[in-house]
């Protein structure tokens, strides 16, 4: 692991570094395994990332490559899906899963809590038409149950039933009989979520500890 | 309005000869025990008894004492000797079930002060009339009575319910609290407390320094009795409970671990750094060779529930024995009982739950419940007649400065522990939880019983320190749990949540923990979720296979959770008269047809389209009645893991019946509350009617057919090899049908039934007023109005 300083003479972490948050000790480990995965090229694609032996038994494997993958992750306001993605890229979606910093207000705390439901969001609303469907919320289910065989499939669809029909509840409220609930939305997916404290659930430690460890140290790395 | 006038007044009236009989049976307790420990009663009943079987065998045999005088043939006589021991248990038992009783007919009084409080006064009270009555005091708080037959269903009773999800995440930080703050509460008052006894004009000097660090040991511990009794009542955050609560069944090794310590080496009056590597070693040891002990009989316990399907009866009895033992035998080694106890319940309940039928469990939680409801009763009752017993010994500086320095020691203590511990924590203790978890610090009975253990040969300062000790309980009883609740709603601490978990929170639960496994995965970090993730797929692949029966070792924990939610709320539903009052927290007017996607098959939705008069009505209901036997044997021969819908013309039927019903209900339930039954296009889950009953009855007229993704709800009440599901289904029946929306099957064969079939049809009158005219049978059998924390249940087999 380079020291700290040999890093920072690098241009480029220094951008990303104010990009994504991260510390250059996380950039520069992310780095590595980012070489490592793209097996020392520039550019990753969803073969290299299909190659990882423990990913090989996540039944959301495929949803979780694609999100690397997804132009919306990449806060460019970007649409569609790319064939592969650069370490700049790679960085930003992994920046979805840094914990929030130590002192945030209620509206930071809250900035980043959308920002993770976003990604979760994204990786729902497959086609990216604003709403999760009935369809797609079956499929996350189906996935999540896929390893279950053959009555998975059937269980999914009353588990994606119900679980819509509350979405619909508490989101709706009241709505005449042929009213028809289009999807989930962005809005109501935050209602139905807010009592999962995402912001505090969906992190990497390892990149946690570093933070903390680098807060002392080198304090430009820190929002 | 009058009705509840004259139902106050009865019930004030009830409360009043409650608390009358009450106030009796303890003073003919009260007597009857003072008498029968004074030892000369004992021995006139002693002979008395003797007596009589004498005279009994001289009737029957032939033998003719030599001194015998014929005395009149004893009609009637007391033998109170015979079933002394008993018989005084049960008094004892009965005077705390009956204190329990008594203090939830006074709700003013139990919102304020904490029953544990109320039980010690009650303890006194008892004590005291017992002094008056001029009897020697019953040692009650005897150790081995306690640590053998009072703890052991508390702890087991929390260590089985004990949430482990939460217990996970936060365990270092309840290691921390559990074994660096012990150590540091026990040297920090042992320590200052000799330096305060070698101050001149104390006259404590003969108090040596190891003595002092017992009794610091000693008095150090977070008791987890007088925690669980204070906490349960404040409602308080899942965080803050489970750091609190884990905290005090965690310290129980170190507390073991430094009692035998200080205990050993007082006599020898001095510890060497090598007792001290000795000591490190004995807690790691005691620690871990506790849970490994709990583990293995855990897992016992799991193999032999994979058995016991053909003798479901006795099958609650192999949790508690198995348990038990593994507390014993833990005990036995010196090693920690507690830990063991908790080891043995958290690790055979996923498996356990699994095999066992659904009463076994009702009765495992019921029964776990029960004794260590009375159990927490005894032991605070008692602990007020032990404080009236004595000896004291009351040394005024002694007592005051213990108690101060426990409360600072404490606060410093977690103060110091928090600023390390949120270095390393996600989600930061903040100053209101550290207080919190500060003031929450609650001693018990177990240091009273440590107390009570000190050989008085040894330690001659005994009375001072148990009088120091007991004091030390009641003030952080009485006056920490007392002002814990008002403190706790001035700090706006955040309370537990009574939302139920929903599904989608559990599916993003799911969805999450694969998602973050994933990404530490791409990472190349083998963090936490990479070993989560290998611990429960090893578990599924191999564990599940050996200690659970049948193929139910295959459903996957979404599926498991969406079952227990459906069945959950069946059960609701049914209770509350099928939908007059809803347990829904959220009024929803939406139903299934909402939800639906537009693009459904044409002819069916023709077929919902036409407004129906009540006529025609009629009609269809006539043609679709005689239809209605064939369906329900059709849908009667769904396994299981069949969540799918039954095809429309199926729906339709029920559909029309309950629509007849609702048409005779709707006059008398409108008054009631503003959820209705509505039918939807055919019967579902009772998630789905918990959303449809709230709906408009008017949507009926425009009822838009549903697809075939409507699934009804076929509710497994045991694995399908056992009989209980049959049992069950036949007591519904037998008690006839509760409310609308789901009802019971009325159709002649439904023995043969696999599962519980929530359809909805049936009778249907029930239910209507007031939701009162429930069926008081079917109530009793399926109300739960026991123990608060549902929620444990809620948790899925394995975090």
């Amino acid at each position: 692991m380079g020291t700290l300083q040999s890093l920072s003479d690098e241009p480029e972490y220094r951008e990303l570094a104010e990009k994504t948050g991260f510390s250059f000790e996380q950039i520069g480990i992310l780095h590595k395994r980012f070489k490592q995965l793209s097996h020392n090229e520039n550019t990753l694609r969803r073969a290299d990332l299909d190659t990882i032996p423990d990913l090989a038994c996540n039944p959301i494997r495929t949803q979780i490559i694609e999100a690397f993958f997804d132009k919306r992750n990449f806060h460019q306001n970007g649409d569609g899906t790319v064939e592969e993605i650069s370490f700049e890229e790679f960085l930003v979606v992994m920046s979805h899963f840094r914990p929030p910093a130590l002192n945030m207000t209620e509206e930071q705390r809250e900035k980043v809590r959308r920002e993770k439901l976003r990604f979760l969001f994204n990786m729902h609303n497959t086609d990216n038409d604003g709403t999760i469907t009935l369809e797609e919320y079956r499929h996350v289910v189906e996935e999540l149950l896929s390893r279950s065989g053959a009555l998975g499939k059937e269980t999914a669809k009353g588990i994606a039933d119900a679980a819509m029909l509350e979405v619909a509840s508490i989101s709706m409220g009241h709505m005449e009989p042929d009213e028809f609930y289009e999807g989930i939305t962005f809005e109501h997916f935050l209602k139905i979520l807010k009592d999962i404290e995402i912001e505090t659930r969906m992190n990497i430690r390892f990149l946690n500890m570093d933070t903390t460890t680098l807060c002392n140290r080198d304090s430009s790395s820190i929002r | 309005m009058s009705v509840r006038v004259a139902l106050h007044s009865r019930s004030f009236l009830e409360r009043g000869l409650l608390l009358l009989v009450i106030l009796i049976f303890l003073e003919g307790t009260v007597l009857t025990l003072g008498a029968a420990s004074s030892p000369d009663i004992s021995a006139q009943d002693n002979t008395g008894g003797h007596d009589h079987l004498d005279d009994h065998r001289g009737i029957a045999g032939s033998h003719v004492h030599p001194n015998y005088t014929k005395k009149a043939f004893p009609v009637l006589s007391l033998d109170y000797h015979h079933i002394q021991v008993p018989f005084e248990i049960s008094l004892w038992v009965l005077l705390a079930s009956l204190m329990k009783l008594g203090f939830h007919l006074i709700p003013q009084l139990s919102s304020i002060v904490p029953e544990s409080c109320l039980l010690i006064v009650v303890g006194l009270l008892v004590g005291g009339l017992i002094k008056l009555a001029g009897e020697e005091v019953p040692p009650v708080l005897d150790s081995n009575l306690f640590f053998l037959c009072l703890l052991p269903p508390i702890i087991l009773d929390a260590g089985y319910f004990l949430p482990i999800r939460p217990f996970m995440e936060n365990i270092g930080t309840i290691l921390m609290f559990a074994v660096v703050g012990t150590l540091w509460n026990a040297f920090f008052v042992g320590g200052l407390l000799y330096a305060v006894c070698q101050i001149e004009g104390t006259y404590l000097s003969q108090v040596e320094l190891l003595p002092c660090l017992l009794f610091g040991s000693i008095i150090s511990a977070v008791d987890p009795v007088a925690v669980l009794a204070v906490f349960e009542e404040i409602h308080i955050n899942e965080l803050l409970h489970i750091l609190v609560f884990g905290e005090s069944l965690l310290n129980d090794a170190v507390t073991v671990v430094l009692y035998h310590l200080f205990e050993e080496y007082s006599g020898a009056g001095e510890v060497t750094p090598m007792d001290v590597v000795l000591g490190v070693i004995c807690f790691l040891i005691v620690s871990l060779g506790g849970i490994a002990v709990g583990a293995i009989y855990g897992i016992l316990a799991a193999f032999t529930s994979r058995f016991t399907s053909h003798t479901r009866v006795i099958e609650p009895l192999f949790v508690f024995v198995y348990s038990y033992m593994a507390y014993l035998s833990a005990e036995m080694f010196h090693l920690s009982g507690i830990m063991a106890l908790i080891a043995c319940g958290a690790v055979m309940r996923p498996y356990v739950e699994a095999n066992i039928s659904h009463k076994s469990h009702t009765t495992v939680k019921y029964f776990l419940k029960m004794w260590s409801s009375v159990s927490e009763t005894l032991i605070f009752i008692f602990l007020g007649v032990a404080t009236v017993a004595g000896p004291h010994a009351w040394n005024w500086t002694f007592v005051s400065v213990t108690v101060i320095l426990c409360l600072v020691s404490r606060v410093i203590g977690v103060v110091g522990l928090t600023f390390i511990i949120n270095k390393f924590r996600i989600v930061k203790l903040t100053t209101k939880d550290q207080f919190i978890v500060a003031y929450g610090g609650l001693r018990g009975a177990i240091a009273f019983s440590l107390g009570y253990l000190l050989d008085k040969n040894l330690f001659p300062m005994r009375t001072m320190f148990l009088t120091a000790i007991i004091t030390e309980i009641f003030f952080t009883v009485f006056v920490q749990g007392m002002t814990i609740k008002p403190l706790v709603d001035l700090l706006a601490v955040k309370k537990k949540q009574e939302a139920k978990r929903s599904i989608n929170e559990e599916i993003h639960t799911q969805f999450l923990d694969h998602l973050l496994t994933g990404i530490e995965d791409i990472c190349g970090h083998y963090g936490h979720h990479h070993w989560k993730d290998k611990l429960n797929r090893f578990n599924k692949k191999y564990i599940k296979k050996c200690l659970i029966a049948g193929e139910r070792y295959k459903e996957p924990q979404l599926i498991a959770f969406y079952h227990k939610m459906e069945f959950k709320q069946a059960i609701e539903l049914v209770e509350s008269g099928g939908g007059v009052k809803l347990p829904s927290a959220v009024p929803s007017q939406v139903s299934m047809q909402n939800i639906q996607p537009k693009k459904l098959p044409p002819p069916v939705a023709e077929r919902a389209l036409p407004q129906f008069t009540k006529g025609r009505e009629e009609e269809i209901r006539k043609i679709l009645r005689s239809n209605l036997q064939k369906t329900r044997q059709r849908l009667r021969s769904y396994n299981r893991h069949t969540l799918v819908a039954d095809p429309f013309e199926d729906g339709w039927n029920d559909f029309i019946l309950k629509k007849q019903r609702l048409i005779e209900l709707e006059k008398k339930v409108r008054l009631m509350s503003n959820y209705l039954t509505v039918p939807g296009a055919t019967p579902d889950s009772p998630t789905m009617c918990r959303a449809r009953l709230a709906s408009d009855p008017n949507a009926f007229y425009n009822i838009k057919a549903s697809s075939d993704g409507v699934p009804t709800i076929q509710v497994d009440l045991a694995s399908p090899q056992s009989p209980d599901s049959v049992n069950m289904l036949n007591e519904f029946s037998k008690r006839g049908a509760t409310g609308q929306g789901l009802g019971q099957r009325e159709g002649a064969d439904r023995d043969e039934d696999q599962g519980l079939m929530m359809k909805p049809a049936g009778k249907g009158e029930k239910g209507e007023e007031e939701g009162g005219n429930k069926n008081p049978g079917l109530m009793r059998c399926l109300s739960d109005p026991g123990p608060s924390n549902e929620d444990e249940e809620d948790e899925p087999f394995l975090p």
